[in-house]
């Protein structure tokens, strides 16, 4: 009972968190708080999940005690409870952040209801165990987006809000015709009986087809090649806050599906897909990081950068052993702290510099040396250098690509890592070192607002510190997801009994 | 009959296609309709047109025609969702209209200002817009 209370708690939470806040729309000092405390008892709820999916397994509650495959199943594994905590991480982390500078007018135009709906919608798809469910949560997680990115209002962020919204509708639609194929083939949505008969379906090609269009749907979601022109053309506009958990957590979504539905249902068939997966995967690197070198705004830059990290994150389920898999999913949580880091620093660059216009910026390292210092440790740690968390993830793709020999991957991953670090030092050198330009600073924020901007970045940087100096057991809590990713046997004698599984 | 929901589908996906192509949202928005639309219809198609016994059901409390409900289920749920983000794309489209005169996406692209600087802005409309 207490086990399926925990079930359902990540869902709960931010449910409730978005219906009192909706509640109290007129009084954004009451908002603040309670988006807070339903951020922790997210993150709560989460640990409390992991621990429970890492000692006893597979976590499985029935949604109105209709028996799988015919009702709704939640089901977490390790992997799912992994990305319910970093969930949990950033949805504290950005809910703190969201109190600095500018937090009046954000709030008065609906920030914390919005932001609580994107979390349910989040902690929703990565807790289904549905096919069909999973769309609603897309659908879900997809409108409080729309409603955060237009916040402001302004014409930058219309115009950015209108390409997002079309490029995504269109991709979500795709993702529905998909489950209509799926359900044509196999008569169900469950996605463990999915797993379970597509082996068996006559029509390979008929799946085959639906698993593309799928990998469309999430790929656009995720901002892969060819895919991901939506990303920069909107991102740059969101403030702060909101770009920092779109940064962190909405890809990543699109991510934890493709690696969800590639290693369960279409597993039979990964010779078919690896390949298509592995060219997608370092096109997505290296168109990344190529336009993040052409920009010269840091949020543009940084918006480049998802992208190209999407890649790293690929890479497992495109050579599918667990050195791979394992790899990526260290790659996900490291990058997600890391990425949303560096999002709310260039807002406190902004708050500092009075702008993202690297020609505008400069001398920041003479009049604010502790922010280049917390810049430093995320921006190194994307570029992969050691000791930080990027060096291990991208030190366990490579290897596991060189075990493969895939050697390109390889090749391809390295080189885009070296191109990561050219990025990072040029926002370095012009918004850091390069001499202050003329002009009167902006106005230095207030004392509760510096606390709230910097205590964020301080713990996600020391979360960086900290898997990169004690990788062991972020390691070894990787390869436990990825040996459950890769046991598909488990995975559907835990939803649909042990008879089921063969 | 499947020949035939193959045809209207197509049919259909090729309006929303040649919708979507167009540079003003208001078109975009009406090819994502069709092509919603499109997509139910294959999900019934999908689910067999014509008698299936559901699950779940005893056989004999159902007539010899009943059809399976769960796509028909599923096609309600879609609509509800597409309603909402349809509704959605309207108010900002029309938003736009209203305070740039426009719901052409290249002149909306276009009229962005320009940022420092001046030659690197230009470009990234520039290339925003190709």
């Amino acid at each position: 009972m207490t086990a399926q209370l925990l079930l359902v708690a990540p869902l709960l939470a931010p449910l409730l968190g978005a219906a009192l806040t909706a509640l109290l729309w007129r009084r954004p000092a009451v908002q603040r708080p309670i988006s807070l405390a339903a951020t922790v008892l997210l993150l709560g709820a989460a640990v409390g999940l992991l621990a429970h999916t890492a000692s006893h397994g597979t976590l499985v509650g029935a949604m109105g005690a209709w028996p799988a495959p015919f009702g709704i199943v939640l089901v977490v594994d390790v992997f799912s409870a992994i990305m319910l905590v970093i969930t949990g991480v950033m949805a504290v982390a950005v809910a703190l952040y969201a109190m600095g500078p500018g937090a009046a007018e954000r709030d008065r135009a609906g920030f914390h209801p919005l932001f609580q709906g994107l979390l349910l919608g989040v902690a929703g798809a990565f807790a289904t165990g549905d096919l069909f469910n999973l769309y609603v949560w897309f659908e879900v997680m997809l409108i409080a987006s729309f409603g955060l990115l237009v916040l402001d209002r302004t014409r930058e962020q219309i115009d950015g809000g209108l390409r997002y919204v079309l490029l995504n509708l269109v991709g979500t639609t795709f993702f529905l015709l998909a489950v209509g194929l799926l359900l044509g083939l196999t008569g169900t949505l469950n996605m463990a009986d999915l797993a379970r008969l597509a082996p068996d379906v006559d029509n390979q090609g008929a799946l085959a087809a639906a698993a593309m269009l799928l990998l469309v749907a999430f790929g656009a979601k995720a901002a892969v090649f060819p895919l991901f022109n939506w990303l920069p053309a909107a991102y740059h506009t969101a403030s702060m806050p909101v770009a920092a958990i779109f940064a962190a957590l909405l890809t990543k979504v699109g991510v934890y599906a493709i690696i969800r539905v590639f290693t369960l249902i279409f597993a039979h068939d990964a010779a078919f897909f690896g390949p298509i997966l592995a060219v997608v995967a370092m096109a997505t690197m290296v168109t990344g990081v190529f336009g993040a070198a052409a920009h010269y705004d840091v949020r543009r830059i940084l918006s480049f950068h998802i992208i190209s990290q999407i890649g790293y994150m690929l890479v497992g389920v495109a050579l599918m052993t667990p050195l791979a898999i394992a790899g990526s999913i260290l790659y996900v949580i490291h990058h997600i702290v890391v990425k949303a880091n560096l999002f709310l620093i260039a807002g406190a660059i902004r708050q500092a510099g009075g702008s993202f216009a690297l020609a505008r910026l400069g001398g920041l390292w003479v009049t604010r040396p502790l922010l280049g210092l917390l810049f430093l440790v995320p921006a190194l740690s994307l570029a992969g250098m050691p000791p930080l968390s990027g060096f291990w993830g991208k030190l366990a793709v490579v290897r596991a690509s060189l075990e493969a020999q895939s050697w390109v991957l390889a090749a391809v991953a390295l080189a885009v890592g070296v191109l990561t670090l050219f990025s990072m030092i040029k926002i370095w050198n012009e918004a850091f070192w390069k001499a202050a330009p003329a002009g009167p600073p902006p106005a230095p924020p207030t004392r509760s607002q510096r606390l709230a901007t910097f205590t964020p970045i301080v713990a996600l940087a020391a979360i960086t510190v900290t898997i990169g100096l004690w990788t062991e057991p972020f390691l070894a809590l990787s390869f436990q997801a990825a040996d459950g990713l890769l046991d598909r046997q488990a995975y559907i004698a835990a939803v649909l009994g042990p008879e089921a599984a063969r | 009959m499947e020949i035939l929901f193959a045809i209207a589908i197509g049919t259909v996906v090729t309006a929303s296609v040649y919708l979507f192509l167009s540079r003003d949202l208001l078109r975009g928005l009406l090819g994502f309709i069709l092509f919603g639309t499109a997509v139910n219809l294959a999900i019934l198609l999908a689910g067999r047109v014509g008698p299936m016994r559901p699950p779940l059901v005893d056989a004999a409390v159902l007539g010899a025609g009943a059809a399976n409900p769960l796509p028909q289920a599923l096609i309600l749920t879609a609509i509800v969702i597409g309603f909402g983000l349809t509704a959605f794309a309207l108010i900002l489209t029309l938003t736009a209209h209203r305070e740039f005169g426009t719901t052409s996406v290249e002149e909306l692209a276009e009229a962005e200002t320009p940022k420092v600087p001046a030659n690197t802005a230009a470009a990234a409309t520039r290339r925003e817009a190709a």
